[in-house]
């Protein structure tokens, strides 16, 4: 199994963080793991990109031409990056970032409100592991519990009381994703 | 007759350090380096430090310090002395480690260098010659090149319109929090000399201490390059530089620190 | 951290945590894109607490390489890092260094220049890292890490390197391996050597005349030409040394291979991905990788243009190492470049696209 995913969207939407969860849950599980940033002024505000890869052998590029998935959190994100989804591969889009929804009769294409769901829960800043959520829900590329392992392993000691929280946003993600 | 069968029949009043090897320097005559080598040698030996020492030479007329000094020399590139001087000193803490460098070498293309290595009050003492010219590459202007001094590249003289003022490195040593003491001195007489000995021996035991960083200052002669007879170079030293480059401490915080 | 700790790392981080774990008795250097982690990590592990090591953030490029220079000369294990504009400000201190004959290590996280040009990865520095790079006839041992793995490994293989030529080693990466995460094993601790041990080891270290042994000099200078013609002939001696005994190359899929891609550092890992792209279409194609960029693997490239029909030079750079593959092919089968510029990294496609126009 190799999972080729692409997250993109604004900088500050825990874009990055979000891959660098998948990577470590996936590390916990014994896969092979990169995570390859689009790094720079980009991340305060600009758009910002991660690629991740899990997979059950060694990596080659960490940088690739096409993707399995392609989890998109703008506009701009999907317009460059839906062309790249592998045919049969799966886009995952957030509604309130996207005015023109993608369009590929060749892929799957599911929508999540996750925006809308992390402003309802109060909990804003769970927004990228709702969407982490819906991803796990379609493709369960990781298990919940080693996610939620990597983020006892990576968040500071001081904000593991926030676990529960992270954990009720994923459940909230597989909930409410939906193929279009 | 050997030199030892000479001191053999005589009484010994006065003998050079024994750091101070026999090769014969390349320094012009009259030049206040040999007489700041002794110093540096002399106060080594007396604190007992010669297997502990570790010196940076400059480029410059220096560079070939390491030649007569008999310690474990480094020899720096242009103006980098004291970052030399910081790794090693922050590798061997036990260590007395200084640099010797000259106005071109300190401040003029390693004013970063020596800035920043004194306020981050590094346990090292920087030797500085100001003779107001760069003496090896010929005698061209320096940053402390006195205004009217002529030099191969001013040749009618340090104008500030065309050149800038003379820079003071010492003074803006002495604002420097990282600094513990900050001296002037002169070696062209015997109790000038005397002086300047006492500032070393206090910045290098400062420098032992722990207290921060020391700046040594010696407001040299370069008759060849000022084109004067060692004896005139003096006088000239003591009516011109003196007078922009006072003598004496500018900074002792020795008690505080 | 336990002894051989396997976690999620950055190549940045990976290099700090292995100056640590092997070590390395002091790091000295200035922040810059894509390779700040260095230092962050260094300053947020605090192992002058722990192994002792110095870390120092210094004024300038041109002071970090200067201590470099210090520390090396007392027989330390010292290193500083930089990307691309830095490195260019410490080649007076490299050639120094490699004129005073000094082990440390440098490590050049590459982004896309020339000038200030882009913090984005690049390869763009081959020419400086491997073709000497300041003044003077010398060469640094270059060591090109494809994996966060690696930058962890070469760490302490840099230094034994650099210790067992007294020659400065250069990590050259790329802002991509700096930056991407991947799974690594750490190194076990390896205690830094005692003041004693270093002494021993090290008989030319000015590290004060313990003993009342006989002064030590540490210098690049000698203006009699004769003598400076003789030391050059030893450094060149030495330098031959090293091309014979430490080549460092791997292959991947050659054995039938009708093409072969040579690629370094993250285009090798492109090379790769690429490689089993045009096998599913037919082309059979494999991959040399250079692992030390100097000596660079030029008996293997000669074999190599033996039993294949053509090269491709794969670089993230205007063609830099193909100049290196052609000296060793000397015009036996076609030799190719290709690589994207400015910060772009190639994509698997395009690679395969360029294999398939070049020959």
């Amino acid at each position: 199994m190799t999972e080729e995913i692409i997250i993109a969207g604004f900088g500050g939407q825990g874009v990055l963080s979000m891959g660098k969860i998948l990577a470590y849950a996936g590390l916990m599980e014994g896969k092979e793991v990169t995570w390859m940033p689009a790094y720079g002024p980009e991340q305060r505000g600009g758009t910002a990109n991660v690629t991740v890869i899990v997979s059950d052998d060694p990596v080659s590029s960490p940088i690739l031409s096409s993707y399995d998935t392609a989890i998109v959190l703008n506009q701009p994100s999907l317009e460059k990056f839906e062309p790249k989804v592998k045919p049969g591969g799966t886009i995952i889009y957030d509604g309130y970032g996207i005015s023109e929804p993608p369009t590929r009769p060749d892929i799957n294409i599911y929508r999540i409100d996750a925006m809308d769901a992390a402003a309802e829960m109060n909990l804003i800043k769970t927004f990228n592991m709702i969407v982490l959520g819906g991803l796990l829900k379609i493709h369960p590329v990781v298990k919940i519990e080693s996610v939620l392992a990597a983020l006892r392993k990576t968040l500071p000691e001081r904000h593991h009381h926030l676990i529960p929280k992270n954990e009720e946003a994923i459940r909230k993600g597989m909930e409410i994703i939906k193929k279009l | 007759m050997t030199r030892e069968e000479i001191i053999e029949k005589g009484q010994v009043v006065y003998h050079k350090p024994t750091l101070l090897n026999d090769t014969p320097m390349h320094y012009c005559p009259g030049c206040s380096h040999g007489v700041v080598h002794k110093l540096v040698s002399e106060v080594i030996e007396e604190m007992e430090m010669t297997e502990k020492t570790i010196a940076i030479s400059p480029v410059g007329c220096a560079v070939f310090a390491y030649k007569y000094i008999d310690v474990d020399w480094q020899e720096a590139a242009h103006g980098r002395a004291p970052a030399l001087a910081s790794a090693t000193k922050r590798l061997w803490p036990d260590r007395l480690v200084f640099t010797y460098q000259g106005d071109g070498d300190l401040a003029c293309i390693g004013t970063a260098e020596t800035i920043h290595a004194l306020n981050r009050a590094e346990n090292i003492t920087i030797i500085f010659i100001n003779n107001a010219i760069y003496g090896m590459t010929g005698g061209q202007m320096a940053p402390t090149t006195l205004l009217g001094m002529k030099t191969a590249t001013c040749p009618y003289g340090r104008e500030v319109s065309l050149h800038g003022y003379p820079l003071k490195v010492t003074e803006i040593a002495a604002t420097l929090d990282g600094t513990c003491y900050v001296t002037r001195q002169a070696v062209h007489t015997v109790a000038a000399i005397n002086r300047a000995k006492k500032a070393i021996r206090k910045a290098f035991e400062y420098s032992m201490q722990g207290k921060g960083s020391n700046l040594v200052e010696i407001v040299s002669t370069c008759n060849s390059g000022w084109k004067m007879s060692p004896e005139k170079a003096n006088k000239w030293m003591e009516e011109n530089m003196f007078e922009f480059y006072h003598l004496g401490d500018l900074k002792d915080a020795g008690a505080d620190k | 951290m336990a002894d051989q700790e396997i976690t999620l790392m950055k190549g940045n981080e990976a290099i700090a945590h292995a100056a640590i774990r092997c070590g390395c008795d002091g790091y000295f250097g200035y922040p810059i894109t894509p390779q700040s982690e260095v230092l962050e990590t260094l300053a947020a592990e605090k192992p002058w607490e722990t192994t002792g090591m110095v870390v120092l953030q210094a004024e300038s490029e041109v002071s970090s390489i200067n201590m470099v220079y210090g520390g090396a000369s007392t027989g330390k294990k010292v290193m500083t890092s930089s990307s691309s504009p830095g490195i260019s400000l410490m080649q007076e201190g490299i050639s120094y260094m490699a004129g005073a004959e000094l082990p440390a290590l440098i490590v050049d996280v590459m982004r896309g220049g020339p000038g200030l040009g882009t913090i984005q990865p690049s390869q763009s520095d081959y020419f400086q890292a491997c073709k000497g790079g300041g003044h003077g006839d010398y060469h640094l041992i270059v060591l090109a890490p494809a994996s966060v793995q690696e930058m962890a490994d070469f760490v302490d293989l840099a230094f034994t390197l650099a210790f067992r030529y007294r020659n400065p080693a250069m990590i050259l990466a790329d802002g991509a391996i700096g930056q991407m995460m991947e799974k690594v094993v750490l190194p076990p601790f390896k205690p830094r050597r005692t003041e004693e041990e270093i002494i021993k080891e090290c008989p030319w270290a000015t590290t004060g005349r313990v003993g009342g042994r006989k002064p030590n000099i540490i210098t690049s200078l000698e203006l009699r030409s004769e003598e400076m013609e003789v030391i050059n002939l030893r450094i060149q001696a030495k330098y031959r040394e090293i091309e014979e005994k430490e080549v460092r190359f791997e292959e991947f899929m050659l054995d039938d291979a009708d093409y072969a891609i040579v690629a370094f550092g993250s285009a090798a890992r492109i090379a790769k991905k690429s490689i089993e792209i045009a096998r599913s279409q037919g082309i059979k194609v494999g991959l040399l990788r250079p692992i030390t960029l100097w000596p660079f693997p030029t008996k293997e490239v000669q074999k190599l243009a033996e039993r294949v029909k053509g090269i491709l030079s794969l670089e993230i750079n205007a063609g830099q190492m193909v100049e290196d593959i052609r000296l060793a092919v000397e015009g036996k089968v076609p030799v190719r470049h290709f690589g994207r510029l400015g910060g772009i990294i190639p994509d698997p496609d395009e690679v395969v696209d360029a294999l398939k126009r070049s020959f």
